[in-house]
């Protein structure tokens, strides 16, 4: 069954000995080895409502899949990394859709997807516009379609200001993900990241609207806390306006119960027509983030994984199928059939028991290469945990770090797909590369010998040797070549 | 005395339609539009007209 990996395609139009193979791919075959642990570090509760969400963890997102629908587009305040008229398809980041749904559209085209898209987990709410002030279409959207499929996770993103007056009734509907935007704690720093609010039947502007809406976050995240309600908290990371003060946020939260705090680089362009494009304010640099990603690292748990991607995006993270369900390729009647989604999940939970236990088995491995030092390693991944991808297919790497003290998941890192068709492009190779900045080794499903030598002459292996193995037990096995190699080769 | 919505520059968000007090603001063939007869400027029920405080483009919703 080599190069049968699971990718959504793979999956949409197949039975369950296809979706067994499809996981099972390389490594353990039986399937029965080790149930469906959680990771050590956390509680059974928190777990049971984590597992299957891709933004909440790490793991869920290679075996898991969301969708976004954008039924809520009026806002109630304005940022100036927003442009609102702003609505292009090729576009990804947050904030940017095509389609806007009626509740009754969206649960047509949730249902859709549901039958289509096994991997189907969860359902955002997550602008344009605001869900928590748009409240009435964002609660007919969430009851419709938990009415059809009850076991669906539901979440939403706000910027808070409306957030208090519904997380009584977030609760009662079983919304159990809320993600809430803040950029700042002091309202000093709010001034140049919001021009102005609309709060009580009035616009506020200058350091009165950062300061109600400062207080509106707070109360809402408390509330959510006290309700048992997991938050993240998203940031966006403005360089010169608040990314020194993102530390203190993160503080602050934390201290205030947030499950998890996701730092996003600002994505500033003139082409946007955004205050901050027009005005020629900059994102940060990968190593900007990263820094700070690592300043906050024992604070809230950070979500590295984020891909920012667009408000009505469906499919796994990093992947984006929205375009195959726009309203006028759904059916006028759906009717959900519950059945694939359910053989998923069954061979999911499975399967992740092996995942972790391979995970387990390479960190104690790893222990006994103490002095070896820490390498960054990329990984072409299709999902389910696997390396699997064609190196010239990939979009992105996953990046992993190594050491004796283990193998952990550092960030993605998006670049333009060398091989179409066939046909590698060294200029595109070249921008493949330069994203690979840093990076040691390259592990892949199958990678061919031209690109293999240019990115050897860079100082990168690239193999493809570790191909169907879990991400985890490649990237140990690798490391625990080249180190003892290495270590053969002083000793000698 | 009543606002107009300048159709060219509407987003189309639907702020404005659930924040008007009189009910003056609604859908038509995809375009917000205000009917006059029942649009006040929210005189004597607001400070400022409530639709061109919410809107989120600058001169959008203007005096007619």
């Amino acid at each position: 069954m080599g190069g049968q990996l699971i990718g959504l395609q793979t999956l949409a139009a197949s039975g369950t000995e296809t979706m067994r193979a499809a996981l099972s791919a390389g490594g353990c075959s039986s399937s029965q080895c080790g149930s469906s642990d959680k990771p050590d570090s956390m509680s059974a509760e928190i777990w049971e409502k984590i597992k299957d969400h891709p933004c909440y963890s790490e793991e869920a997102h290679h075996y898991f899949a969301r969708m976004h629908v954008a039924v809520a587009p009026a806002c109630n305040i304005q940022c100036n990394y927003c442009n609102r008229k702003y609505d292009c398809a090729n576009e990804s980041r947050p904030g940017v859709v095509s389609e806007k749904l009626t509740p009754e559209q969206a649960r047509r085209k949730v249902i859709a997807v549901a039958n289509e898209v096994p991997q189907l987990s969860v359902l955002g709410i997550a602008g344009p516009g605001d869900a928590c002030y748009d409240w009435k279409k964002t609660r007919e959207t969430f009851s419709r379609i938990a009415d059809e499929i009850p076991d669906i996770k539901l979440c939403l993103s706000t910027n808070g200001l409306a957030l208090p007056d519904h997380v009584d009734e977030i609760a009662t509907m079983n919304i159990d993900h809320v993600t809430i935007t803040i950029n700042m704690i002091d309202p000093q720093v709010g001034l140049e990241i919001y021009p102005w609010i609309f709060y009580k039947n009035r616009r506020w502007t200058g350091p009165d609207a950062s300061k109600i809406l400062h207080e509106r976050q707070m109360l809402g995240l408390e509330m959510l806390t006290t309700r048992g309600i997991l938050t993240k908290i998203n940031s966006v990371m403005i360089p010169g306006v608040n990314d020194t003060h993102l530390a203190e946020v993160n503080r602050v939260v934390k201290e205030k119960g947030a499950f998890l705090h996701n730092i996003m680089p600002l994505i500033s362009d003139p082409a946007h027509g955004t205050h901050y494009g027009l005005t020629g304010q900059r994102g940060p640099t990968h190593a900007e983030l990263q820094a700070l990603q690592a300043k906050l690292e024992d604070g809230t748990k950070l979500m590295r994984h984020c891909r920012q991607c667009r408000a009505d995006a469906v499919g796994l993270l990093g992947e984006d199928r929205g375009q195959e369900f726009t309203l006028t390729q759904v059916p006028e009647v759906v009717s959900y059939d519950p059945s694939r989604r359910a053989d998923y999940r069954a061979l999911v939970s499975e399967m992740r028991g092996e995942h972790e236990a391979a995970r387990r088995a390479v960190g104690e491995t790893l222990a006994d290469l103490e002095t070896a030092p820490t390498c960054l390693v990329a990984v072409a991944t299709k999902g389910g945990g696997r390396i699997n991808q064609h190196f010239g297919h990939a979009k992105e790497f996953l990046v992993y770090e190594v050491s004796p003290h283990g193998v952990r998941f550092l960030s993605h890192r998006k670049t333009e797909q060398y091989c179409e068709g066939g046909w590698g492009d060294d200029a595109s190779l070249d921008g493949v590369i330069a994203a690979l900045n840093g990076v040691s080794a390259v592990l892949c499903g199958k990678i061919g010998d031209c690109p293999k030598e240019s990115l050897a002459a860079a100082g990168i292996v690239a193999t493809d040797e570790y191909a169907l193995e879990w991400i985890e037990e490649g990237i140990g096995c690798w490391y625990k070549q080249i180190s003892q190699s290495q270590q053969t080769r002083r000793s000698a | 005395m009543a606002y107009k919505i300048v159709t060219s520059q509407c987003t189309i968000c639907g702020a404005c339609e659930f924040e008007c007090p009189n009910g003056a603001i609604s859908l038509k063939n995809d375009l917000y539009v205000i009917n006059p007869k029942k649009c006040t400027e929210c005189e004597g029920q607001f400070d400022v007209p409530q639709c061109a405080a919410v809107c989120p483009v600058p001169k959008t919703c203007i005096p007619a």
